[in-house]
């Protein structure tokens, strides 16, 4: 029990704000909002996946990566692939020259399923492909890179390189994984359309309790030893190396947990959404990402949530309304949090809303306080 | 890829795209001077670098645009106005934006980067406002236009060589600034201690203000070079800003030699490559290059032993 | 090559070199440090005391030569794993985990889970509570074990680092300038526990302040220019002319 609440609800104030999120996105939201705007606080909520990883990465690691779209993408692109083989059977596209293949490749003349999209068939490889994959390749880019000491700005600007390469193989690579159009037209999952209500709601739902379920692991990760690490790290890199740990193996772990949980992000994204394309891959929406954790509070798990909900209802109504005004805001936003609230909303609660807090339990209090008294006075007026 | 052509074909080829990717290679070298002087003097990472470069396209296009309606006759000799022109407003916003922002973020390399991209976001939606959305370009004099034809398969654009001539005087230009006078001394003797050169009377602040400034108008002026190879839109900074700063980081930050080379290898593989494969798988190899060259070399090229 | 012989000494620098572009920073340098010796190393600035202890703990790598700790050779080591063999050093502006508490910050240091998973797992068990406590009360930081570590005063932080090395016990540890910038009261203190801390391991320490060096220096060692100028006891080195002539200036 202690273990839990310690350890993986972090506290008496990381478990009141934890219960609070989660009553929050898994009772408030599904009961106030009708199932179109439900669907969108769901897709938002994929990117808080990605928010959340950036958290341990950056906030608590001090490792800047710009390509969390990269990792969010591979695993958007394995559950696309996989709907889309599904979508895709001999029946369904009867009218293309080449039947049973994705209709991006018929129309690039492509008559055979290529190689690396034969094991999509099987749900449960996709699902290893989508948890394993991105982490290996984060494992890859991270030992490369942490195990010749290459880190802060390069590290950004590699991880964002490696997002640019990443678009611009799929944008070129119209035949093999359509292109800039992206994986669209996907409808059904084992046969059971995921476009329908229940689906959305089921999908809502599974997502609140996968994006849960990643805060208390994280939870678990920071309240270890790793996690004091991690910040030793993150401020004095060579004291821990000369402490006897070899630093470069805690931030390839971390880097490979935080793309693994990206990944989860975006296969959910692509379940609730119904395509997947290249601009959730690139440079904007990786650094989208960053501005997420930013607003909610780098070092907050429960924060960046709300910070990413905020931003992205933000830009939907801007952008409905005032467009031009949106980049604007956004630009200013970036600069202010950096300049003025380096811990976000989070930080600003910390500052602010406790006082908040510690008011109303003081109110409390005082109504306690004074009822019994009118109490006593009447126990005492009887006597 | 190289078997389908014969050797003097092969020749011709390399020549013919060699000179088409010095144009790439100008703009390039141009803007990571500009981001190798922010990033390897003062270790600010700008991402809206490519931002100030379009300021100087926009300049450039302003430029034409008034001499076209206003004074017509002076149309084959305003592009070097326009080239003034795009440094002095691109280095006198840069000086605003280090004044205003870069100025406090200093010790905080990755809260810079952030900030900047910030201001970026913001100089590009200015862009749409001020300029439409849709890409716009000046109207080039006549004696830019057209190429040179030494053998009937070679054809060399004017414009490429006048930008390479441009390209030339502005390194040259920043070399002496650098490295031989006391500007440039007062420079490298605040990158390599702030506080002893803060204590023999140098005005720390106002170095880096200068320094800023300076390598957003070399962006400026890349900005002019810009206008001679494409069009300009709102976002066409940010189709460079990856580009350069590879092109920083594998010369190694601090190096004038290594950025050149650095910036002629990409221009020249990236423009070569084109002719053979795609120019999206083009990008795409030469980025990958890149990666694996850094994963063996992460100081960059040419960075020198230091004892630390 | 004597090299390869074994010896007595906690630690054999034997004939080490390195040169960043031609420049030796430290130029064949041949030094021993005994068994539970209290051994201090002076010199004027840019003598290369500080790359020797860069050298020792796989910081910077050298040009030639080998340093051999109880007959380990660890030039070719990677720093952790030297640390792991039992070297300690201590930079020279303190530098400890100012966000985290004293506690954490020991903590943090203790030999136990030092891979990834053994950190994921490690526990803060009763023997972990208690060598914490042991050691925070060697360093006088007993009272202050839940203050986050960025309020100590300048002396503490110091302190605070000895005692992250010492949780670790090891056998050789190495301390760059620990009492610059201590009160007078601070440096007597510290003189203290290093006199009680070199119980049972050797100790090799870069300090410029003599009157601290007098008291707590069983041995002294003057590097100049990267080599030995001087070596023996307090008295011995400074009657020493070629000392005085190099601190004196010409």
């Amino acid at each position: 029990m202690n273990f839990v609440y310690e350890r993986l609800m972090g506290g008496k104030s990381g478990l009141t704000g934890f219960l609070i999120l989660a009553a929050f996105i898994v009772v408030v939201l599904p009961v106030t909002l009708d199932i179109f705007r439900l669907n969108l606080v769901g897709k938002y909520l994929t990117y808080a996946f990605a928010a959340v990883s950036l958290v341990l990465l950056w906030g608590y690691g001090g490792i800047l990566s710009l390509g969390q779209g990269v990792f969010f993408g591979l695993g958007g692109y394995g559950m696309a692939m996989f709907l889309k083989l599904e979508a895709s059977s001999p029946e369904n596209t009867a009218i293309q020259s080449t039947p049973g293949i994705p209709d991006f490749m018929d129309w690039n003349q492509l008559t055979a399923l290529p190689w690396f999209w034969e094991p999509f068939n099987s749900f449960t490889f996709t699902i290893l492909a989508i948890l394993i994959l991105p982490a290996a390749f984060a494992y890859v880019i991270g030992a490369a890179m942490f195990k010749r000491r290459v880190g802060g700005v390069y590290f950004a600007i590699i991880t964002q390189v490696v997002a640019v390469i990443l678009t611009v193989l799929i944008v070129g690579q119209q035949g093999f994984i359509g292109g800039i159009n992206g994986i669209t037209d996907l409808r059904t999952l084992k046969g059971w359309d995921i476009t329908s209500d229940t689906a959305k709601y089921l999908f809502y739902f599974l997502n609140c309790g996968l994006l849960l379920s990643v805060i208390v692991a994280s939870r678990f990760i920071l309240t270890s030893k790793f996690g004091s690490l991690l910040l030793a790290i993150r401020d004095k890199e060579d004291r821990v190396r000369f402490s006897g740990y070899d630093v470069s193996n805690f931030k390839i772990f971390i880097f490979c947990f935080a793309a693994m949980i990206s990944a989860i992000g975006g296969a959910m994204f692509t379940l609730q959404v119904g395509f997947m394309s290249p601009s959730f891959v690139g440079i904007v929406p990786s650094i989208e990402m960053v501005i997420f954790a930013a607003v909610g509070g780098r070092m907050s798990l429960v924060g960046v949530v709300y910070g990413t909900l905020l931003i992205n209802a933000g830009k939907t109504l801007f952008s409905e309304s005032f467009p031009e005004l949106w980049l604007f805001l956004m630009g200013g936003l970036f600069i202010a949090v950096v300049m003025f609230f380096p811990n976000g909303l989070a930080g600003l609660w910390k500052d602010y809303g406790y006082h908040l807090t510690d008011k109303l339990l003081a109110g409390r209090r005082w109504i306690r306080a004074y009822m019994s008294n009118m109490v006593n006075r009447k126990v005492g007026g009887g006597a | 890829m190289f078997d389908e052509y014969t050797y003097s074909e092969l020749g011709a080829i390399f020549a013919m795209q060699g000179f088409a990717g010095i144009s790439l290679f100008s703009v390039l070298l141009l803007m990571a001077l500009g981001l190798a002087i922010i990033f390897g003097q003062m270790g600010v990472i700008n991402m809206a670098h490519g931002e100030f470069m379009a300021v100087g396209a926009y300049t450039t296009y302003l430029v034409s645009t008034l001499t076209e309606s206003y004074a017509p006759a002076f149309m084959p000799y305003y592009f070097f106005i326009a080239i003034g022109a795009a440094f002095m407003i691109a280095a006198l916003l840069g000086y605003l934006a280090e004044l205003a922002l870069i100025r406090h973020l200093y010790k905080r390399p990755l809260d810079t980067l952030l900030a900047t991209w910030g201001l970026s976001l913001i100089m590009q939606q200015s862009f749409r406002s001020i300029f439409g959305a849709r890409e716009v370009s000046p109207t080039l004099p006549d004696w830019l236009m057209g190429s040179y034809q030494p053998t009937d398969m070679i054809d060399i654009p004017l414009n490429g060589m006048f930008v390479l001539g441009l390209t030339t005087l502005v390194t040259l230009g920043v070399y002496y600034l650098l490295y031989r006078s006391r500007w440039g001394l007062r420079v490298r003797a605040t990158t390599q201690n702030r506080v002893m050169s803060g204590a023999v009377g140098i005005n720390t602040k106002k170095v880096d203000r200068y320094t800023f400034a300076l390598g957003c108008g070399i962006a400026g002026i890349a900005g002019a070079a810009f206008t001679t190879i494409a069009s300009t839109g709102p976002t066409t900074g940010t189709l460079y800003i990856v580009d350069t700063f590879m092109v920083v980081v594998f010369g190694g930050a601090a190096s004038l030699l290594g950025t050149i080379i650095s910036a002629f290898s990409i221009a020249q593989a990236q423009s070569i490559l084109e002719f053979f494969i795609s120019g999206s798988m083009a990008k795409v190899y030469t980025l990958l290059g890149l990666v694996v060259i850094l994963m063996f070399r992460p100081e960059g090229l040419f960075a020198s032993k230091i004892r630390r | 090559m004597s090299a390869s012989t074994n010896t007595d000494f906690t630690l054999a620098i034997e004939d080490l070199t390195v040169s960043f572009d031609g420049f030796k920073a430290v130029d064949a340098l041949t030094f021993y440090l005994e068994k539970n010796a209290l051994h201090v190393v002076i010199g004027p600035n840019g003598a290369g005391k500080t790359t020797v202890l860069d050298l020792i703990c796989g910081k910077t790598k050298s040009t030639s030569g080998s340093i051999r700790f109880l007959n380990q050779e660890l030039t070719k080591m990677a720093e952790h794993d030297i640390v792991r063999a039992g070297v300690g050093r201590k930079f020279q502006t303190p530098s400890i985990y100012e966000n985290l508490t004293v506690f954490e910050n020991l903590e943090v240091s203790y030999p136990w889970g030092r891979g990834v998973f053994g950190s994921l797992l490690f526990k803060r068990s009763h023997t972990v509570r208690e060598k914490i406590e042991e050691v925070a009360s060697d360093i006088k930081l007993n009272d202050a074990l839940h203050t986050e570590a960025g309020l100590l005063s300048h002396g503490q932080k110091q302190w605070l680092e000895i005692g992250m090395l010492l949780i670790q016990d090891p056998q050789l540890l190495m301390l760059d300038e620990p009492v610059a910038g201590m009160s007078v009261k601070e440096r007597d203190q510290t003189a203290e526990l290093l006199k009680r801390i070199s119980k049972g391991r050797s100790v090799l320490v870069i300090e410029h302040d003599m009157h601290f060096v007098k008291q707590i220096a069983h041995k002294v060692t003057v590097l100049h220019q990267g080599k030995i100028l001087a070596e023996g006891d307090m008295e011995k080195v400074q009657n020493d002319p070629k000392v005085i002539e190099v601190y004196l200036g010409h």
